[in-house]
């Protein structure tokens, strides 16, 4: 609470104009009074529209985007032309970029205004989740090639390791977690001593990119906490359940986390249970109220002193979580959510693509929805190193005939991020195709690409898989009540990819063993290892690990790595850039704003 | 990769996933209905008046009172002369609700988390971040950094670089020679600080001549992608425009040309603009895409003109009776062949608003037109063309039902737009895989269909499962019973 207040040193009355973006991150940690406090008169919200403050001190807390700039140049320079003078302040979260500046010198307010950075970058979402509430990191670096981030993930891991202890053992694979790690070092040795001779409190750290595993975080969510994600979409960690939930008029803001005790139990588990869950608690709800039948009046005054307000609390969740349950199984069934499921199974396991395929098709000429279309094809296309071009083709016109022309735009950036791509011609024989790859180098193949500035990569899913076992292959029944591996998180039909590298590193504490892995991910170059020869850190330390997703991850991984976790008496944190889904990446693709 | 079909429907046959099914409504749903009736049935002990305290107090629109979401849109509704007055009253709200509000979205963390904490010596996320002591979490900030102002002309290389990193003004004017701003570009990539790159690429672009700057982007790729986003992003179009076209990159060219009709709303000016595209170097698929779209748009400025006239006069029913919702303008086609399909039906083919014309100008395939067909003339409850719109004549002049997308499609949209059950059945006794035939009509509750076909497989269990699901004394029953009776059914069961 008390690192907040600073940024907004400017004395005296002022408006305050905060981001859109930023306000949730915001509510997370102040609120209107301690903004009063700092003589905060009125709150405004950036868009473009024509302000009316009348205040003579105007503060901005903006991210620092281009489009921002050029608002408050808007505002100083009419303010210019009206004669007007007033005092202005613009505060960026988490950094300031040189082409903000560049852009404020170009409107020539450069001077008029004064700026300041509020290093603003872990925000905890819950007690084992740090959320640098950057979604715009995927595209910036992933579609983009932008590396604006990667300083403010170093600075992020610079200020953990001032908490914490320095990092005994590090691992990382990606181009992004390998640069990541490399400017967080450089900015230990430059600020060296603040760390040293502190005991490490966690023992590993583990920087994963996301196109490391782009299948993983496309697959529709059925753990419980990824499904509300994916029904209502959890905002910085709180969610909007509408009256369809509520069972009222209004909605309800609520705060999704460990604190909600009935929440927490189910978070995790896999949406065919929660049910069961639900209803047990509602009988021992039940249960304990009739106790109050049989007691006297001492015994009720101290049930009513003592108990009623845990079980009104207990109420009041359980009948939300049932409510959000009820409406997530109309919506599903709604939409045919077995099929769909039935579908991303055949393509993890690789088989009856040409069904697959028409399954797809019809999804989109029967304009179902715009984001689950590109979803499965974005699906598809990673499974199988990329589309048949005949199917590509078609595919591509019945999506723009359906969706509208315009969406031309987003395959571009798809092609280029390597989520939807066409296979070369002579690329189709997947058996062939092993041998073909280890004849031709990553790095022969990176020159053709990059000729057309593309990150993208062959995905070698299938030959992934199987070298790591992502279907499990289980006879009987997978029974998702007692789940024997992560596979549970999607109905035991597939190992999220992402956390099977965790895993398997955690495991042998190095990516011995892991090459061919790692070269079928075209990693070669980007998975590393780095320990430190000083053998201080504890055994209980060993077993806390901090998880870097750069790029974001889905609360399905999260899920799985905790359970991961149970069994193997580990203790997992996790710093994120932005807690993502299947549509957030989609509509990150996206040109046309939808 | 092939496995055999016996393979696959062994697969889905074995119970692996039949642990839960979202289909499945009666049995998950009535588990979810009967904990539903339980806490409900506490609701009236449980609702007294005075236990909000422990709920975040919410304002309509679902925000909690006092935050900081919620009072923005606040302040975005007050406008003018009532400003003074409204203000007034959020404030009163801060007052009396903020206390109560704040400490339920705040406390948590922290205070849950000590409780929790395995490892004694673990200092909790929240805390340690909430610690003051933690300065470099959120510096000091009262001196922006921005006014340490350095004049000194005299950092090397790295010390540059180092000082650009942190965010602290430093001049780049030294660096004149080429061989010395590409070092210094090259130093800033080795950084990996994206904000460096960029701000060193800003320099160069100042200082070099284009064809410079590209001539040595080129071999440096991560630069270059720095500046085509850096370009992107301040809108510097015609620079950009120039890179690629230096670059040969010839699509990226066209692509990035065509982006810019998303700006232009007024409709005959975008249809300006997209004939310009037409021409464009474009992929030979994407071409034809684009031509598509400038021909979409034409034709709908046509539809659009003639229909907004049709509709104001009030002369032509369809009109009257089905005002349309929103313009035909800038929609995808698939959606202006439905408007075409639901308005212009039975139009010539020679006019452009014809469903044919569209089919025919765009190529649209018959499965596609068949289901946009058949969902706009079910919306208008046309079962006569519906009917047409599957019904083919073969040379003997017999007719014959076809349907490119599967009749069990074609149910599932006529019971969508809630087709009588005599329809229904009609194209239920279509469907050929007596399983998905069964399931329909169990579904949509064909009985007539679930009883003939449970007569001609034979299988009396299915049908006396059925029996208990109709209503007693219906003429379903009856039917039933007259058939379970037949003694000349062989059953199988």
């Amino acid at each position: 609470m008390a690192t907040m207040p600073e940024e907004f040193r400017l004395p005296g009355k002022k408006d305050l104009f905060i981001e859109a973006d930023l306000m949730s991150p915001l509510d997370r940690i102040a609120n209107v009074s301690i903004l009063k406090q700092h003589e905060v008169d009125k709150l405004y919200k950036v868009e473009n529209k024509p302000v009316l403050s009348s205040n003579e001190q105007l503060c901005f807390l903006v991210r620092p985007r281009i489009k921002n700039m050029r608002y408050i140049a808007n505002l100083v320079n009419t303010d210019k032309l009206a004669g007007r003078t007033r005092k202005y302040k613009v505060i960026f979260s988490p950094q300031k970029f040189y082409a903000c500046e560049m852009v404020l010198e170009e409107e020539g307010i450069y001077g008029d205004v004064s700026c300041d950075e509020w290093a603003f970058s872990l925000l905890p979402l819950d007690v084992d989740l740090l959320s640098m509430e950057l979604p715009e990191f995927f595209r910036d670096y992933f579609l983009e090639g932008d590396q604006r981030w990667i300083n403010t993930v170093a600075q992020a891991l610079h200020l953990l390791s001032t908490l914490y202890g320095s990092f005994p053992n590090c691992y990382g694979i990606g181009r992004c977690a390998k640069m990541s790690h490399e400017l967080w070092r450089k900015l230990e040795e430059e600020e060296d001593g603040e760390t040293k001779g502190r005991r490490p409190e966690i023992g590993h750290v583990f920087l994963l990119d996301r196109d490391v595993d782009f299948v993983t975080a496309l697959c529709s969510q059925v753990v419980y906490e990824g499904l509300v994600d994916d029904t209502f979409r959890i905002k910085c960690g709180s969610v909007d359940f509408g009256p369809e939930v509520t069972s009222s008029d209004r909605s309800l803001k609520v705060l999704l986390n460990a604190e909600d005790k009935v929440f927490n139990e189910i978070r995790n588990e896999h949406f065919s249970n929660v049910f069961g869950f639900l209803s047990q608690k509602a009988r021992n709800l039940q249960a304990q109220y009739d106790r109050r039948r049989g007691m006297d009046i001492k015994q009720m005054k101290n049930f009513v002193s003592q108990e009623l307000k845990g079980l009104k609390q207990e109420h009041r969740l359980l009948s939300l979580h049932i409510g959000a349950c009820e409406s997530i199984m109309k919506k599903k069934t709604k939409q045919d959510f077995q099929e769909l499921i039935k579908t991303e199974h055949a393509l993890l396991e690789g088989f009856n693509i040409r069904e697959s395929t028409g399954y797809i098709e019809e999804h989109i000429d029967r304009q179902v929805s715009l984001i689950e279309s590109l979803r499965l094809m974005c699906l598809l296309s990673i499974t199988e190193n990329g589309l048949i071009p005949k199917d590509y083709r078609s595919l591509k016109t019945q999506y723009l005939q359906s969706y509208g022309p315009e969406h031309l735009l987003t395959f571009s950036n798809l092609r280029r991020a390597g989520l939807l791509t066409e296979q070369a011609p002579g690329d189709t024989l997947t058996a062939v195709e092993s041998k073909v790859s280890k004849l031709v180098t990553d790095k022969a193949a990176g020159r053709i690409t990059d000729a057309f500035s593309s990150l993208a990569k062959r995905s070698n899913f299938r030959a992934i898989s199987k070298k790591l076992n992502l279907i499990p292959r289980v006879d009987g029944e997978y029974d998702l009540k007692v789940p024997r591996d992560m596979a549970y998180v999607f109905s035991g039909a597939y190992v999220p990819l992402s956390c099977r590298i965790i895993e398997q590193v955690l495991e042998r504490r190095s990516w011995q063993g892991l090459d061919e892995v790692v070269r079928l991910l075209n990693c070669s170059e980007f998975a590393f290892t780095d320990m430190t020869k000083e053998d201080k850190a504890s055994s209980e330390s060993l077993r806390l690990i901090l998880v870097v997703f750069l790029g974001g991850c889905t609360f399905s991984e999260l899920s799985a790595l905790r359970f991961l976790g149970r069994e193997k008496g580990y203790r997992f944190i996790f710093l994120t850039t932005a807690v993502t889904n299947s549509a957030r990446l989609m509509e990150a693709m996206s040109e046309v704003k939808v | 990769m092939n496995r055999t079909k016996g393979d696959e429907e062994e697969y889905w046959n074995s119970s692996k996933f039949k642990a839960f099914t979202f289909d499945d409504e009666d049995d998950e749903l009535s588990q979810l209905k009967e904990s539903k009736r339980a806490v409900n049935s506490l609701r009236d002990f449980v609702d007294d008046d005075d236990d909000d305290d422990d709920l975040e107090r919410v304002s309509w629109s679902g925000e909690p009172v006092g935050s900081i979401s919620w009072t923005i849109k606040e302040t975005a509704g007050n406008s003018g002369s009532t400003h003074e007055g409204r203000e007034q009253k959020s404030r009163n709200n801060f007052s009396s609700y903020g206390q109560l509000s704040k400490p339920v979205s705040t406390y948590s963390l922290s205070s849950l988390f000590k409780g929790r904490t395995r490892f004694g010596s673990f200092q909790s996320l929240s805390d340690a971040l909430s610690d003051t002591s933690a300065k470099s979490y959120a510096p000091e900030l009262g001196r922006p950094k921005g006014e340490y102002r350095d004049y000194s002309n005299d950092w090397s290389l790295s010390d540059t670089v180092r000082r650009l990193r942190k965010g602290k003004v430093c001049s780049l004017e030294r660096f004149r020679s080429l061989q010395d701003k590409l070092q210094l570009l090259e130093e800033a990539v080795s950084m990996h600080d994206g904000n460096v790159i960029t701000a060193v690429l800003i320099f160069l672009k100042r200082t070099l001549s284009k064809e410079i700057l590209f001539r040595e982007l080129e071999v440096r790729q991560v630069a270059l992608r720095h500046l085509i986003h850096f370009l992107k992003e301040i809108g510097d179009q015609k620079l950009l425009l120039d890179l690629f076209r230096f670059l040969d990159r010839t699509d990226e060219l066209a692509l990035s040309h065509y982006r810019e009709h998303l700006n232009i709303q007024d409709p005959e000016k975008r249809k300006e603009f997209l004939k310009t595209c037409v021409g464009l170097p474009f992929s030979a698929e994407d071409s034809a895409h684009i031509q598509d779209h400038y021909t979409l748009l034409e034709r709908q400025i046509i539809i659009e003109a003639t229909d907004r006239h049709l509709e104001s006069a009030g002369q032509t029913e369809i009109f009257r009776k089905h005002p349309r919702k929103a313009s035909i303008l800038n929609m995808p086609l698939v959606t202006t062949l439905f408007y075409s399909c639901f308005y212009h039906y039975t139009e010539a083919e020679g006019t452009f608003s014809s469903p044919v014309n569209l089919k025919k100008t765009f190529k649209i395939p018959d499965k596609q037109y068949v289901l946009t067909a058949l969902a706009a003339r079910a919306k208008l409850r046309a079962w006569h063309d519906v009917d047409a719109l599957f019904t083919t004549k073969n040379w003997l002049g017999y007719t014959k039902k076809r349907a490119p997308i599967g009749f069990h499609r074609v149910v599932e949209i006529l019971h969508k737009n809630s087709a009588p059950v005599q329809i229904l059945q009609e194209y239920i006794n279509l469907v050929e895989d007596v399983d998905i035939k069964l399931n329909l009509a169990t579904k949509f509750k064909c009985h007539d269909v679930v009883i003939d076909t449970c007569r001609d497989l034979k299988d009396r269990q299915q049908l006396v499962a059925y029996r208990s699901k109709v209503d007693k004394g219906s003429a379903e029953e009856e039917k039933i019973d007259a058939t379970l009776n037949n003694l000349h059914i062989r059953w199988k069961n």
